[in-house]
């Protein structure tokens, strides 16, 4: 695409003919951006399509190979992060580059910080940090270990740090994937005021609402290439998605099967545990997805986590096909027949370090296991093999590692595994997280796929439309107490108002189980 | 460490670097309960000079725990300290003995010594990215073969420079206070500690240790530049092992190349008894003092006791697994 050179505002940032290779891949090519001081400029594009490259070299990560970079018409080099810093080019990264043992403070002012000598001046430190956090209206002490900090919070120490820089160009990826409705206007409203300070703004985001609500301009990038920037306010979601895919997606319409006289598959009594799971009850059949819906916090993933037996219950029983179950492990658990899948792959679904096939039998092992223990390789691999072509997952062979594919591939590897394993009722917790447009469809169609042949399932998800687009009946929770249950379909303002609602408005907490 | 729900647990940590301030109670009140048992046991145990026996048995091990620490705060890991602090020694030797300098150039030559070998351990590690554990082992082993190629495998002896073993055996303050003799290589190591603990606490390199053990790609893409601190932080735990050669070799009046190996152990086992994490980002000198001094108080009072020297290392390595499991438990109930 050629650089159109005829816009005679000044532009804050501006990438001209940006190309980048890798040995057989082109990450980017020719890939032009122009950000107006103030404005907010949304890229996107399936995971792959060279955004977080463009990221990278606009942190000084990676060199390009070819093209112009210009801030404010001036041409510059960003040859380091350091480099990228002194520009003014803040960058909010996906997964938080904080230092957990550090405070807030320290986290900001990480590689600058305020001397006294040879010597630290931490007094200083606290002081500035707690100036930044002031003029973004931001209660937090700049004391506090990061690590002893919601999600939200850390990612707001991040963007302290980057304002701490008087950044002239700020880039997120994906800032609100781990915020609450709550904490995502919070951010916005941070957000509104560095625009009005002049900041541009590099949004890369999958969430088309969020786009439509705050973005100006929208850039789509597929397979390396800018495909087209196009205004984000009057420019319908569906041509933004085409571009994005290179081909229409159609809407499934939410069918609900008709449950009379399915069975129960899971049923929960009186979950209890402190302040996290106040008496939650509520049962799911056989081939009905069940949503788990609450603003963040209300005590969802403990609920999963604790039918798994990866946390401790207080008070509560587990029955499945109306069997008591005592699950203290997750090992019972599993051989109960439930399988979790859980919001942070990376950290607990995945052996990122081993190949497809290992994962996916990783549950299973014993099966595979010959005479004198020694693994049959030869059936793993038919048994991958079966599940890649299943649940057409996308990978060169059964023998890839597991942290190469995308986060979509990944997610379906961890289905296998559970279904290799025979689980008939799986909890899915954020299905979808860090997983593009074109893949969270599939995922969604493998999850009807999976009721339809009568397993029950849990989807945890703090995306509504996700909740809305999934679920045959809606759990929703506040606070650890399951507030009521609703029937699919039901309207988000439906949703949200029992996930702001302190105490339960149902009857009482056993109707819920059987409101449908 | 709680799994996914950090978010849970609000401020229980609020107000303390890490989690080293717990521990540090933890192993100070084993501590006491280990001097406690003891001095029941036996009444020789709590004599002024048994005490400073235990003290002076800690000056060697506890400065070498401390540039240990140093290291392992970054996530690294150090396996060449005990026989760097031997190279050290020789070297100190070689410029007093062999070559007749002033005792000052001496002891210089050793802190020299140790920091040029933490630069090249540090560079290894920073720059060629090979593994801490690999270089070390690596680097453990030359310095234990030059030490013996340079020392011609036969111990320096200080004998022409006077006043060297008054360094670590002398007591400047027991000329002060004569009812306490405490030996100056007691006062070497609490002179090191204070300046490690200040060094961690309150300095660039300090901060960007903890930064690095937390998480290293972070502070790289703050603008840090890590190789450089990295190799810094290398070279400092080096020059605190010439002070260990030179606390040693005074202590012994001679430089003995065979010596060092197996020392690395039980600095280690003092730094992780002392609370520090191996996986890096939390630790403090002090912890790793009272973890210096829980084994010296095991080895001397199971001596008193007569308890044979084999048992003495099963007791040792029982103490690690318990310390670290204490910790463990700890950090659960929060």
């Amino acid at each position: 695409m050629k650089p159109d050179r005829d816009t005679a505002a000044p532009q804050r940032l501006e990438l001209i003919g940006l190309s980048k290779s890798y040995p057989g891949v082109k990450a980017n090519d020719q890939v032009n951006l122009r950000v107006k001081p103030g404005e907010i400029h949304a890229v996107l594009g399936e995971n792959g399509a060279g955004k977080s490259t463009l990221m990278k070299i606009l942190a000084g990560i990676y060199p390009m190979d070819e093209g112009e970079i210009r801030l404010d018409g001036k041409r510059v080099e960003i040859g380091s992060p350091r480099a990228a810093q002194r520009l003014g080019i803040g960058i909010i990264h996906q997964e938080l580059a904080l230092m957990r043992d550090l405070t807030a403070a320290q986290n900001i002012f990480i590689g600058r910080e305020p001397r006294r000598g040879p010597l630290l001046d931490e007094p200083a430190l606290n002081a500035a940090a707690a100036a930044i956090f002031k003029s973004m209206h931001l209660t937090l002490d700049p004391r506090v270990p990061v690590e002893s900090l919601t999600i939200a919070k850390q990612q707001m120490v991040e963007i302290a740090k980057a304002l701490s820089y008087r950044s002239r160009i700020l880039v997120m990826d994906e800032p609100t994937a781990a915020l609450n409705d709550a904490e995502i206007n919070e951010l916005f409203a941070i957000i509104g005021r560095l625009k009005a300070d002049g900041v541009g703004i590099v949004y890369i985001s999958h969430k088309m609402d969020e786009i439509k609500r705050i973005a100006d301009r929208v850039t789509v990038m597929r397979d390396g290439e800018h495909v087209g920037t196009v205004p984000a306010e009057t420019t319908p979601i569906e041509t933004i998605i085409a571009m994005m895919v290179g081909r229409k997606l159609t809407e499934e319409a939410l069918a609900i099967p008709d449950f009379t006289g399915a069975e129960t598959a899971l049923e929960v009594r009186g979950l209890r545990r402190g302040k996290e799971i106040r008496d939650v009850s509520f049962a799911v059949r056989k081939g009905e997805i069940l949503g788990l819906a609450g603003l963040m916090g209300a005590g969802r993933t403990e609920v999963a986590r604790a039918i798994f037996g990866a946390d401790p219950l207080e008070a509560g029983e587990v029955l499945v096909h109306g069997r008591p179950v005592a699950i203290r492990r997750p090992q019972d658990a599993v051989r109960a027949g439930i399988g979790y899948l859980s919001e942070d792959r990376k950290q607990f679904g995945l052996a990122t370090g081993l190949d497809v096939r290992n994962n996916i039998a990783l549950a299973s092992l014993a099966r595979f296991v010959g005479p004198a223990g020694v693994l049959r390789e030869g059936q793993m691999r038919d048994t991958a093999r079966r599940f890649i072509q299943q649940l057409a997952i996308k990978t060169p062979s059964d023998s890839q590692e597991a942290r190469l594919l995308s986060g979509g591939n990944q997610q379906k590897v961890v289905i296998a595994k559970w279904l290799l394993r025979d689980c008939e009722i799986l909890i899915f917790d954020e299905p979808t997280r860090g997983i593009d447009v074109g893949a969270k469809s599939e995922i969604y169609k493998l999850l009807n796929a999976l009721a339809a042949q009568g397993r029950a399932i849990i989807v945890i998800s703090s995306e509504l439309p996700e909740v809305l687009r999934l679920s045959h009946r809606i759990a929703v929770m506040c606070e650890g107490r399951l507030t009521g249950i609703l029937p699919g379909g039901a309207s988000q303002e439906d949703i949200m108002r029992l996930a702001t609602q302190r105490e339960s408005a149902v009857a009482g907490p056993t109707d819920a189980r059987i409101a449908s | 460490m709680a799994t996914t729900d950090t978010a849970a647990k609000p401020g229980l940590l609020a107000g303390i670097r890490g989690t080293g301030a717990y521990h540090k109670l933890l192993a100070f009140s084993g501590l006491i309960a280990l001097v406690a048992v003891f001095s029941l046991a036996s009444r020789n145990f709590m004599q002024t000079s048994n005490v400073l026996a235990i003290l002076q048995a800690t000056s060697v091990n506890g400065v070498l725990a401390i540039a240990a620490t140093l290291v392992i705060i970054t996530g690294g890991i150090d396996l060449s300290v005990g026989t760097l602090m031997t190279f050290c020694a020789v070297i100190a030797g070689v410029v007093l003995t062999f070559w007749g300098l002033p005792l000052p150039l001496g002891l210089l030559a050793a802190i020299a010594a140790g920091t040029a070998s933490g630069l090249v351990s540090g560079t290894i590690i920073a720059k060629l990215r090979v593994p801490p554990f690999i270089t070390t082992l690596g680097m453990m082993l030359i310095l234990k073969g030059l030490s013996l190629v340079i020392s011609g495998t036969k111990p320096i002896y200080f004998n022409a420079t006077p006043g060297f073993n008054q360094i670590s055996l002398g007591s400047l303050f027991g000329s002060i206070v004569p009812a306490l003799p405490l030996p100056n290589g007691v006062l070497i190591l609490f002179a090191v500690a204070l300046v490690a603990s200040f060094v961690l606490s309150r300095t660039a390199l300090g901060r960007y240790a903890f930064a690095m053990g937390s998480n290293e790609e972070a502070v790289r893409l703050s603008g840090v530049n890590v190789d450089r601190w990295k190799i810094a932080v290398y070279a400092s735990a080096g020059a605190v092992c010439g002070i260990a050669g030179i606390l040693i070799a005074s202590r012994l009046n001679s430089a003995q190349p065979a010596l060092g190996q197996g020392y690395e152990l039980e600095a280690i086992a003092a730094v992780v008894i002392g609370g520090t994490s191996l996986s890096g980002g939390r630790g403090t000198v002090l912890g790793t003092l009272i973890g210096a001094l829980i084994i010296s108080v095991l080895a001397n009072g199971l001596r008193i006791l007569s308890v044979a020297q084999e048992w003495q290392t099963v007791v040792t390595g029982t103490i690690i697994i318990l310390a670290v499991y204490a910790d463990i438990l700890r950090r659960r109930r929060l």
